[in-house]
């Protein structure tokens, strides 16, 4: 089958690879109908993310038909139309019963490594390092899905791909951002980033009934398209973040901020930015913390910080004595897919959200390596890719 | 749908340039004498091995930076420096190859402006699309608290000491 492979730094091809197989009772093989590429598999295009192996397959975005089964997976047949979340799980460890999904302490293969590395294991993802399993992606023909008797969303059909398709992360990852800040009717929520996750950040912290919600890049499309969520726009560019959130917030500061940018926050010209960049360069530090600085400076005391963006490492100069005088709540972590996803398929279906409007590319597979940089590279009006295997 | 083809010919077209500005570089900075002997700038060959140094950094900048197209309107004022060192050349002895090079050079220049207008961001009319995208059904003031029926669990919501007042009270 054709697959998207890691090859090292910026380096995705679209290689030929062998078939998935069935290798245990539990798994399923999907045929593959739509993927997409994600903000976070950016970090593993640029190498940010450690743990990634020559050949790897990528993509944790995934939906298809259902091909083959295991002999244990009783509550899936051929023919299934399925949407994989990003995160494998058992379903039946302490984590999987809590609903922490993404914590899941039995489905990642390399637990004894993601020991070391992270004190506990966390659960394995599709597609991503081998710190979190190493398990091949859903950018190819076909997907391999382990646990699959609990690692799916059952859809139904006629109901488009692109309607659905998002249901594997960034809706719900979205959502779990704003679920996170516990959204009071005269909450302030602000949001860094107006990339996908942003975008479903947007919308789920408006129909969870937020007052004022103020998103910040400084893509000119992605803010219209922030604007066209009911989003008020700062472009960081152009503006002091800091001076326009407490212009909107009566001096106050947000209730609740998101960090949906993550790891690779874009160096500006902020003396924070540059020092990230240097020690970036010489290999003193792994990810760039801007937004998270920022968040902790602005935030209202006793407000929420939820963290849905990906960092992969260490971090330089976080000012914790200031989040902890103030009384920050932290919440963050992987997205726990299906604790939220019958709910939002409910509303899909209900029509109160139509998740395709952030699709601004569809290609087919062999188009990937470009729209890697594409996207990376925020060109062409770039905000979301999807690839027809 | 899918609007990838003329950006992605831009960005081909960007490296190409970039290759082209180190090479061209490297041949001002390595061998002035013959780029000026070639160009009927003789004399001139400090002048233009300094600007073989400015199409090094120029290359450099195009093949690395994550949005070529300051460098390619930094290409575009480097061909007028270009075009106003050959327009004083055609005056000078040697002009016919002077003019030769000057109409190389403004046909380079046609080629870096076609370039960096293939690059640019989003015209306004395509801005007004990503204004339309906004996923919901009704306006969005108008779908503020539409999902308030879902109900946050018990391990995602703020401690009580730290909900607003008039919450509490109620």
């Amino acid at each position: 089958m054709r697959a998207l492979c890691w090859h090292g730094k910026q380096d995705i091809r679209c290689d030929t690879v062998p078939d998935p197989k069935i290798e245990h009772p539990r798994d399923a093989i999907i045929k593959v109908t739509s993927c997409a590429i994600c903000g976070s598999d950016l970090h593993l295009y640029d190498n940010f993310m450690p743990g990634m192996e020559n050949g790897d397959i990528m993509g944790h975005e995934t939906m298809g038909i259902v091909e083959e089964v295991g002999s244990e997976v009783t509550n899936l047949k051929k023919g299934d139309r399925v949407v994989i979340p990003f995160t494998i799980f058992c379903g039946e460890c302490d984590q999987c019963r809590r609903g922490n999904f993404s914590v899941c302490e039995r489905s990642n293969r390399n637990k004894s490594l993601a020991d070391k590395v992270f004190g506990h294991t966390t659960a394995g993802l599709f597609g991503y390092t081998h710190l979190t399993g190493g398990y091949p992606g859903g950018q190819a023909e076909y997907l391999r899905v382990p646990f699959a008797d609990k690692t799916h969303i059952k859809v139904p059909l006629g109901v488009p791909d692109e309607t659905l398709l998002f249901l594997s992360d960034i809706f719900p990852t979205g959502w779990q951002a704003a679920v996170q800040c516990d959204i009071q009717p005269d909450d302030t929520v602000a949001i860094w980033g107006c990339g996908p996750v942003g975008q479903f950040a947007i919308r789920s912290a408006l129909l969870l009934g937020a007052k004022q919600v103020i998103a910040i890049d400084r893509v000119p499309e992605r803010l219209a398209m922030a604007e066209a969520g009911g989003a008020t726009t700062i472009d960081f560019s152009k503006d002091s973040v800091v001076e326009r959130l407490n212009e909107l917030t009566r001096g106050k500061g947000p209730e609740k901020c998101i960090d949906a940018v993550g790891m690779e926050a874009h160096a500006t010209a902020t003396i924070d930015s540059m020092y990230d960049r240097a020690k970036q360069a010489v290999m003193l530090e792994t990810d760039r913390p801007h937004v998270l600085r920022e968040m902790m400076y602005v935030c209202r005391p006793a407000g929420v910080l939820s963290i849905p963006g990906v960092y992969g490492g260490l971090l330089d100069k976080v000012p914790f004595g200031m989040a902890m005088n103030k009384g920050l709540t932290f919440r963050m972590g992987q997205t726990h897919v299906n604790r939220w996803t019958d709910d939002l398929l409910r509303r899909i279906e209900m029509g109160q959200i139509d998740p395709s409007f952030v699709i601004t590319h569809t290609v087919g597979l062999q188009d990937g390596p470009n729209m890697y940089k594409t996207f990376r590279d925020k060109l062409d009006g770039c905000i979301k890719v999807v690839l027809k295997p | 749908m899918s609007r990838t083809r003329g950006s992605n010919q831009a960005l081909a077209l960007a490296q190409g340039l970039g290759w082209f500005s180190i090479a061209l570089g490297v041949a001002e900075v390595l061998a002035p004498h013959r780029v000026t002997r070639a160009t009927g700038l003789h004399g001139h060959e400090r002048l233009v091995s300094s600007y073989g140094v400015r199409e090094i950094v120029t290359g450099i900048g195009l093949l690395t930076a994550k949005d070529p197209t300051p460098w390619v309107w930094g290409r575009v004022g480097g061909d007028a420096l270009d075009l106003g060192t050959l327009a004083a050349g055609v005056a000078g002895p040697q002009r016919e190859r002077s003019g030769v090079a000057f109409l190389m050079t403004l046909g380079i220049a046609a080629l870096d402006v076609a370039c960096a207008l293939a690059l640019r961001r989003p015209l306004p009319a395509a801005m007004a699309s990503f204004r339309r995208r906004s996923g919901l059904p009704k306006p969005p003031g108008a779908m503020r608290g539409a999902a308030s029926d879902f109900v946050v669990p018990a391990d995602f919501r703020t401690p009580e000491a730290l909900r607003p007042l008039n919450e509490k009270a109620g």
